[in-house]
């Protein structure tokens, strides 16, 4: 078997007194996806900022392709270079156009050829059907338009690892759907992701395996049929029964 | 009911497909509307004319009109002198635009190296804070004279004795303080997440400054700047206390040549016919990047 494409390692992190996540390991093998659940402030945006180097981790260590990405000398922006982060709040660039949100890392950081990178962003915008807003400013599209616009992004530096947060928490119920089947159409191509998600029959969808965030631990995971239906601990039960309550299972 | 039938399409502001007309609900409300507007303006003429007419003549009545009136707006004189003026006026033009460019630059600088983090930049950024501290801690007037007089009598050679040099070093110094202070909030209101969104795409720290959180911050702060840009114009006429022959200076000799200050006024005017127009430009831009902002909304 092949090496993961990420491995955490015990890994501890607090803000001051308040410690957000303690002792998490787990590992992604290429082209799986390994989604996050739990409440909120259980620690799933501080694991990927963690992941990112965002945030500095307290102890542990995380490694990026057998590369110890929290060592001391690694470097940042190399690291930052294998990954592909979408947020919660999209976080387009609004002064710019959406073509050029796309091409700025690969034409800045890769040194690609605007005309080549061009190329390829217009590819991509028409794989996901946003061919004909390549033009227009991040404030003339809906929340849903923008968050894809977010995740092609995120992907025109060909990533080795997808870090996706919440995408779908800012949206109106009805545009997550295309911001879902987005995320699928990448699950498909073989993208190996990690993402934390409020979205239960998403997760069943694309995760090949599911974590359960609890205050910090990782508290059970396993297969998304393993969590998701049959879970053995009663704080995932209770946590599943909330989240059926609130509709979104 | 949305589509009354009645006729007169040919009037309505609206045309949806031809189909719509409005309703007789809404022609008496335009028609309210109208003659509300028309009373409005009605008002506010009668009301502008009272004052503004009202406070004409209390000053043309006043006793010391007459005389006063001779000494400020003897506009033969004005218009005799206005030549050298105009001239004196060319000088406070070219320390603008050369102390504006310094000013950009310099504030520029200052505002990034205040708002880095790195390290071994730390000596720069406590300097360049007591430096904001104390130049716009300083009336200007006083960093005129010291640099001025100062300069010159330290008599270093090789050190300019130029009065107009050194008035236009002392105007950047000053307004460089300012400057970065503005360019400085402009930076720190772009939100921590712009720069964490371009960081994780891998570009490098001076990267998402230049092409991520300058932009943005310079649209900001574009109202601010050409307002400081006014009162810069407004400023150069300081530096005629050094000596130097600008607009003030100039009306300054003409009038005490004749004990009329005529020239005063003219020079007045003159600086009022660049800088009124730049203030109406610095409204609208801002008034734009207001109603921006608002479409904007938190994207």
């Amino acid at each position: 078997m092949s090496e993961p494409v990420l491995k955490v390692d015990k890994l501890r992190k607090s803000y001051g007194s308040e410690v957000v996540l303690e002792d998490i390991s787990f590992s992604v093998p290429v082209h799986t996806a390994t989604v996050f659940i739990g409440s909120s402030g259980s620690g799933k945006s501080t694991l990927l900022r963690c992941i990112n180097l965002l945030d500095q981790v307290d102890d542990g260590s995380i490694k990026l392709d057998g590369e110890d990405i929290t060592a001391v000398d690694a470097d940042v922006d190399k690291v930052r270079r294998k990954l592909g982060i979408v947020f919660q709040s999209f976080n387009l660039f609004p002064h710019m156009k959406v073509i050029d949100n796309i091409t700025l890392a690969p034409i800045k950081v890769q040194g690609i050829s605007k005309e080549v990178a061009r190329d390829s962003a217009y590819k991509l915008l028409d794989r996901f059907g946003l061919r004909e807003k390549a033009e227009d400013y991040p404030d003339r599209l809906s929340g849903g338009q923008q968050q894809r616009v977010a995740i092609i992004r995120s992907i025109a530096v060909a990533p080795r690892l997808l870090l996706l947060d919440e995408i779908t928490s800012a949206l109106d119920p009805v545009l997550v759907n295309e911001v879902l089947s987005t995320v699928r159409d990448l699950k498909m191509e073989g993208m190996t992701m990690v993402l934390a998600t409020h979205e239960m029959g998403f997760a069943k969808q694309v995760a090949d395996e599911v974590c359960f965030l609890h205050h910090g631990k990782i508290l059970e995971w396993g297969t998304p049929a393993q969590i998701l239906e049959s879970p053995e601990k009663l704080e995932t039960k209770e946590f599943l029964k909330r989240v059926h309550e609130a509709g979104r299972l | 009911m949305g589509r009354s039938s009645e006729s007169n399409s040919g009037d309505a502001p609206y045309d949806f497909g031809g189909e719509w007309t409005p309703s007789q609900l809404e022609k008496d409300r335009r028609i309210a509307r109208k003659a509300r507007n028309t009373r409005n303006a009605w008002v506010a003429v009668s009301s502008s004319i009272f004052v503004i007419g009202g406070l004409a003549l209390f000053v043309v009545t006043s006793p010391g009109w007459k005389s006063l009136s001779d000494t400020f707006f003897a506009w033969a004189y004005g218009v005799e002198v206005l030549p050298k003026i105009i001239l004196g006026f060319g000088t406070n033009v070219m320390l603008t635009l050369i102390a504006s460019t310094c000013v950009a630059t310099f504030g520029l600088s200052i505002a990034l190296i205040r708002t880095s983090r790195s390290p071994a930049l730390a000596p720069f950024r406590i300097l360049a804070t007591i430096y904001v501290d104390v130049f716009r801690g300083i009336p200007m007037l006083l960093v005129i004279l010291l640099v001025g007089f100062g300069i010159p009598a330290l008599r270093i050679q090789g050190l300019t004795n130029n009065v107009l040099i050194l008035g236009t070093i002392a105007v950047v110094i000053t307004y460089t303080a300012y400057v970065a202070e503005v360019i400085r909030s402009g930076i720190l209101t772009i939100h921590p997440s712009q720069r964490a969104a371009a960081r994780s795409l891998g570009l490098s720290h001076f990267q998402s400054l230049r092409h991520v959180v300058l932009p943005q911050a310079f649209r900001r702060v574009t109202p601010p700047l050409l307002n400081d840009l006014v009162a810069l114009i407004k400023d150069t006429g300081l530096v005629s206390i050094l000596g130097v022959t600008d607009a003030v200076r100039a009306a300054q000799i003409a009038s005490s040549r004749s004990f009329n200050y005529t020239p005063y006024v003219m020079a007045a005017i003159i600086f009022l016919l660049v800088t009124i127009p730049l203030t109406r430009f610095t409204d609208r831009t801002l008034r734009r990047s207001i109603e921006r902002q608002n479409a904007t909304g938190v994207a």
